[in-house]
């Protein structure tokens, strides 16, 4: 791959801006192993969490017409579980950034599994403050910016490695939140989760997902992404990535012209497979060539009127 | 959206018509024009309202008319009110899914079924069975002659071509008794197969794996795992670098070796963790 797409973010360096989604694929590790060997440039595993949890019933996932409803309930096997996982995949792809997402009921709890995971080998926590429906954790914090203030200073009190903060979209005022992180020490922010939403099916009258209400996946959501970073960018001081949407190399694209410096990938591996990464990262490679660009950090935020 | 993905949607069906096959075991029958032309080894995601959704192979695949039908063992809440449903009651679809049995050149074929495995493999045999030059040998095992599913509907379609039939009970109360890798090792010790089809306990299927081995014959084994997603995203079915969803449920005996350590030894919770066999 080519030098051109290769970044530095929050003192990570990425052979490309690619990344693998958190909640995709990331509860084992030969699965990130695929997603790294397919292309990703770094990689964000399932949401951990200090005791394991099992998540909601079925159906947790269904589709919409535009995108993907999931209300998994951040199943997991709790960070001592998972640890075998963090350690073997850092030993099988030393090169390739692996970021634990990491969720928790208190600040005590998002502190001792963020620890847990880097020193297990993590080289990034992206803290889960974001999760539109699990109760106590998540979005609940998220949309709060005095609580994900006190997340990100116990947290970055506890480990000495980069803090990624995953923002929520199901608030009035993105920014407030995202700076209250930032200056409580956050390195980086990702934007955005999931969109609060719902499907019912019209024969049964029942909703479709066991716990009724989940988050909003897919094509559908991007051009809120795009917003959303588009907003960031110009009122926030820390590296931002987007996500949400990003099915071809053209969203991903567009989502660094708003300024996000790397983007992440999920719901587009449902149809387009792992594939997705070489398939997104040949193309912005292609199109750095087309324009003239030396590095797709020249890229990042272009859109801005400045 | 690709064609898969579309059929990934959920539906709502009514279920047209129910069949008692064994004391614990019921086909239940719907219209769904995507089902109805699945693969065999294919299955869908089946969504008991206000229960819960569970993975089922397909059991009957007919485009001709237009249905199909998945056969469920009662094993818990959704299984249980699958169970008591009659027809014209609703149930939700999601697919086919995953990639079916493949179809192969080979003349001489074994097809193994333990339990509700034979769901899968019923359909496979009527596929297998009406091309030309195939001899179709069919092992199918029970814990007991009542439990023995597909029996006699296996029994009136092997006997229309060119095959043989035969069928293990754990206590002895109908055909062979003992297990039916037991009776795979022996045919396999004396006759050579092209391919070998099954489907079971992963118990089972691990020992058919071994006698595959051991014999050099081309397997085709159909696995279970716990399932949320269905469309490769969760990572809930995974076995080593595959997702059961979508790179099986039917995997070849060359898949199988490379993923040793973890088939026919754990499998994982819903919450990821390991759980032995």
């Amino acid at each position: 791959m080519s030098k051109r797409l290769e970044i530095e973010i929050a003192g990570l360096k990425l052979q490309n801006p690619i990344m693998l989604a958190a909640g995709i694929l990331g509860l084992s590790r030969a699965l990130l192993i695929e997603a790294i060997d397919n292309g990703a440039g770094a990689v964000v595993t399932k949401s951990v969490g200090l005791q394991p949890k099992e998540g909601y019933n079925n159906p947790a996932v269904v589709h919409v017409n535009c995108g993907l409803l999931n209300a998994m309930g951040l199943p997991n096997p709790g960070i001592h579980e998972f640890v075998k996982e963090i350690r073997e995949l850092k030993e099988a792809r030393a090169h390739v950034p692996v970021i634990v997402s990491v969720y928790g009921f208190s600040v005590e709890e998002f502190a001792e599994t963020a620890r847990v995971a880097v020193s297990a080998g993590a080289n990034a926590v992206e803290l889960n403050v974001s999760c539109p429906h699990v109760k106590k954790t998540g979005a609940e914090i998220g949309q709060n910016a005095i609580l994900v203030s006190n997340v990100v200073k116990k947290v970055k009190a506890h480990i000495d490695k980069p803090v990624i903060v995953k923002l929520t979209p199901n608030v009035s005022d993105i920014v407030e939140v995202a700076k209250a992180g930032v200056e409580a020490g956050a390195d980086a922010v990702t934007a955005i989760n999931t969109l609060r939403a719902m499907s019912i099916d019209i024969e049964t009258a029942q909703p479709v997902l066991a716990n009724r209400i989940g988050g909003l996946s897919g094509s559908a959501i991007k051009p809120v992404a795009v917003r959303c970073v588009y907003e960031l960018y110009e009122s926030i001081n820390a590296p931002i990535i987007g996500c949400g949407g990003v099915t071809v190399w053209q969203d991903a694209v567009e989502l660094m012209l708003a300024g996000a410096s790397a983007v992440q990938i999920g719901t587009s591996i449902a149809s387009k497979g792992l594939r997705v990464f070489k398939s997104v990262t040949r193309g912005m490679d292609s199109f750095l060539k087309r324009k003239g660009f030396g590095s797709v950090k020249e890229i990042v935020g272009l859109s801005h009127c400045r | 959206m690709s064609a898969y993905l579309t059929a990934a949607k959920l539906r709502t069906v009514s279920i047209v018509n129910i069949k008692d096959e064994t004391p614990t075991i019921k086909t239940s029958f719907f219209h769904d024009r995507f089902a109805a032309n699945a693969a065999p080894g294919q299955f869908v995601m089946v969504w008991i309202p206000g229960i819960d959704e569970i993975p089922m192979s397909l059991s009957t695949i007919n485009p001709k008319e237009g249905f199909a039908a998945v056969t469920v063992k009662k094993v818990g809440d959704a299984t249980s009110k699958l169970h008591k449903m009659k027809a014209g009651d609703i149930i939700g679809i999601r697919g086919p899914l995953g990639n079916g049995y493949s179809l192969t050149e080979a003349h001489n074929i074994m097809i193994v079924g333990g339990g509700t495995g034979l769901a899968s493999l019923a359909p496979l045999t009527e596929k297998v069975g009406a091309q030309e030059n195939r001899k179709v040998t069919f092992l199918l095992g029970a814990e007991t002659r009542d439990e023995l599913l597909f029996l006699k509907r296996m029994n009136t379609y092997i006997s229309k071509i060119k095959g043989r039939i035969v069928a293990t009970t754990e206590d002895g109360s109908y055909g062979e008794k003992g297990l039916i890798t037991q009776l795979s090792n022996r045919l396999l010790s004396t006759e050579k197969f092209d391919v070998i089809y099954a489907c079971g306990p992963e118990k089972m299927l691990y020992k058919i794996f071994l006698l595959a081995e051991c014999y050099d014959v081309p397997l085709q084994a159909s696995l279970e795992r716990f399932m949320r997603c269905a469309i490769g995203l969760c990572g809930t079915c995974v076995i080593g670098k595959f997702r059961v969803c979508r790179d099986g449920p039917v995997f070849s005996g060359d898949q199988l070796r490379q993923v040793k350590k973890e088939f026919g030894h754990f499998r994982r919770g819903f919450d990821g963790r390991r759980t032995s066999l």
